[in-house]
């Protein structure tokens, strides 16, 4: 049982019997505050932790030298002068937000910032072909490999295998439409000239994307974490051309082999459709594969994966090297790595597509 | 004591993070071949400090003049001088996870020397041997244990023969044997090869077992609050903040009883 009895400035809280955090207090928390508390409680029973807990909440805004302690168990005593050691730490008033003009001011100003800082990571990687040319970039071979070998032959199954279920995708649905007009074999023209033109190349880059970007940004992210990347700052060494530039042109090798790769398998696969489902002899199909096959669109492609490759290295590098100092961060740098990569990789397919338009390409 | 007879010198000052300040009005001078202590309570703004005169961030106003070159104000080429002369253990080791040991010490050797890769090898086995590590050339840090990955951080921070090492917080995550055999070494490297050290730490044994000088800086302040040996501190203590600090936590009313 819990009694409250105020006098004065004096608040005296008497505690008997069992107390086992069930007990219900009949005053307010903010009656208590600037008062002087004495707690008595010689005719206690038994008392749970629950109870001490329940009446630090009461108390807890209350200044530990206005509160005195007579005859309370040792136990629950010394609990509550751990619990008041400190005093506690009043919510503190948020800023008010801001008017709605001088936000849409600040988002602005934060977006230039950024597409400056991003603008000189991307002139700074530039430039980095250009040291490289003249030897004076600092970057290990062997480091150049291991990438290499990362994100060109193990990447050939996942490129092979998601290429080979978009051309039998294409295949499917194309055969479909043509079908109505008996032009089901052109499925082989339509499955060929697509993925040459540009499928190929944007499956490479999504699958490039997610696989080699993502650990770019996780790997580089980790040595932010890791103090790495002081360490080669304070060494004078450049992370661009250390970190960046092996990537940069990694990846930049690794996308022609690659898109070849995806379009011949892209073909494959539409040829299994047609063959096993549409009755369309083989010899037929690679004839009009072959005949659909042009060394431009081919080439349009190429050069897409070559800017794609661009545009993965860039982001995965960039949200590393930027990453915060903790592991929360690293996966927030690899999110934005993979996000980013693909919406620039998309906004750079309409452009360069707009372009090859205009050019007659 | 002339200016020149000191490695580093700040003057007034201010480090900090964008536009908040940590610390301000720091004014210290670090002698040739000292092992100089910038300690303090935890947040208070030791490594800023560290990370500052490493140029790791930029000085909000102030001055630091090290090997006698305005490093605030200093060229590329200057720094880059400058850095040559420096070596720093982080707090991690800082190893490079894809090199091993030997390939990680010669990083530095490579950047800034024309050695030839022979002449590498054996400079890295030299400086892995100096700090125990002999036969570990080929290990990668993954393989090692904590103690050793910072052993091996300062044989990488030793690599060029440095004026000044620094090092942040060497006794983090260390076991009290490792962490008295990394302040031994510390004192075998300030006494053969005559390194100036600066330590950022807040480990009591390993500050009263290698500091000659040092700093105290007080969260509190804002500041330096007390400067000198910390045994001197420790005797004659200028507040009751170093007191509190150089005592683990006593305070002063347990003092004066």
């Amino acid at each position: 049982m819990v009694k409250f009895e105020t006098k004065g400035e004096v608040v005296t809280i008497t505690l008997e019997g069992v107390l086992n955090g069930n007990e219900h207090f009949d005053i307010a928390a903010e009656a208590l505050s600037n008062k002087k508390i004495q707690i008595l409680g010689k005719d206690i029973t038994s008392w749970n932790t629950d109870f001490v807990v329940t009446l630090f909440n009461l108390l807890k805004h209350i200044s530990k030298n206005n509160i005195t302690y007579l005859h309370l168990p040792e136990g629950m005593e010394q609990l509550l002068h751990l619990a008041f050691q400190t005093p506690y730490k009043e919510e503190e008033n948020l800023p008010p937000s801001l008017p709605f003009l001088e936000h849409i001011g600040d988002l602005g100003i934060r977006f230039c910032r950024s597409f400056k800082k991003g603008g000189i990571f991307i002139l700074d990687s530039i430039s980095s072909w250009g040291r490289q040319l003249l030897g004076k970039a600092v970057y290990r071979s062997k480091d150049f490999w291991m990438i290499l070998s990362d994100c060109g032959p193990k990447s050939i199954l996942i490129v092979s295998l998601i290429s080979f279920m978009v051309g039998l995708i294409l295949a499917f649905v194309g055969a479909i439409q043509l079908k109505t007009f008996g032009a089901q074999i052109y499925v082989a023209s339509l499955v060929t000239i697509g993925m040459t033109r540009i499928m190929g190349a944007i499956m490479t880059g999504v699958i490039m994307a997610g696989r080699t970007g993502a650990s770019y940004a996780a790997t580089i992210g980790t040595m932010q974490v890791n103090e790495e990347l002081d360490a080669l700052q304070t060494m004078g060494i450049s992370r661009t051309d250390f970190l960046v530039l092996p990537r940069m042109n990694a990846l930049i090798l690794s996308m022609p082999i690659l898109i070849l790769l995806s379009d011949f398998m892209g073909i494959l696969g539409g040829c299994f459709v047609c063959v096993l489902f549409w009755d369309i002899p083989l010899a037929e199909y690679v004839k009009y594969a072959v005949n659909s096959f042009f060394i431009k669109n081919f080439l349009v492609g190429v050069f897409h994966g070559i800017v794609f490759g661009f545009i993965i290295a860039l982001c995965g590098c960039y949200f590393g090297v930027n990453c915060g100092r903790n592991a929360d961060s690293v996966g927030t740098a690899t999110t934005n790595a993979v996000v980013y990569a693909i919406v620039w990789m998309i906004v750079m397919t309409g452009l360069l597509t707009a372009l090859f338009q205009v050019l007659g390409i | 004591m002339m200016k020149q007879d000191y490695i580093i010198r700040a003057e007034n000052l201010s480090i900090g993070y964008d536009n908040k300040v940590i610390m301000r009005n720091l004014s210290f001078n670090i002698p040739k071949g000292d092992i100089f202590i910038i300690m303090g309570g935890s947040g208070c703004g030791k490594s800023t400090l560290l990370r500052t005169l490493t140029g790791l961030i930029p000085a909000q106003s102030g001055e630091i003049w090290i090997r006698n070159i305005d490093f605030i104000k200093a060229r590329k080429r200057e720094k880059l001088e400058i850095m040559k002369h420096s070596g720093i253990l982080y707090q991690s080791g800082a190893l490079f996870s894809s090199m091993t040991l030997a390939e990680n010490v010669a990083l530095p050797l490579q950047q800034y020397t024309k050695h030839s890769q022979d002449k590498i090898d054996k400079i890295v086995s030299f400086k892995l041997a100096l700090v125990g590590l002999s036969g570990y050339e080929n290990y990668y840090p993954s393989e090692i244990s904590g103690g050793m990955r910072k052993r091996a951080g300062l044989a990488r921070a030793l690599a060029l023969d440095p004026e000044i090492v620094y090092f942040d917080e060497p006794s983090a995550g260390l076991d009290p044997v490792s962490s008295r055999n990394l302040d031994d070494l510390i004192l075998e490297v300030n006494k053969t090869l005559g390194t100036t050290i600066i330590v950022v730490t807040h480990e009591l044994p390993s500050i009263f077992a290698i500091g000659k000088n040092s700093i105290f800086l007080d969260k509190t302040v804002k500041t330096i609050s007390a400067k000198g040996n910390p045994n001197e501190l420790l005797k004659n203590p200028p507040n009751e903040q170093v007191f509190e600090f150089l005592t683990r936590g006593v305070k002063h009313e347990k003092r004066t009883k």
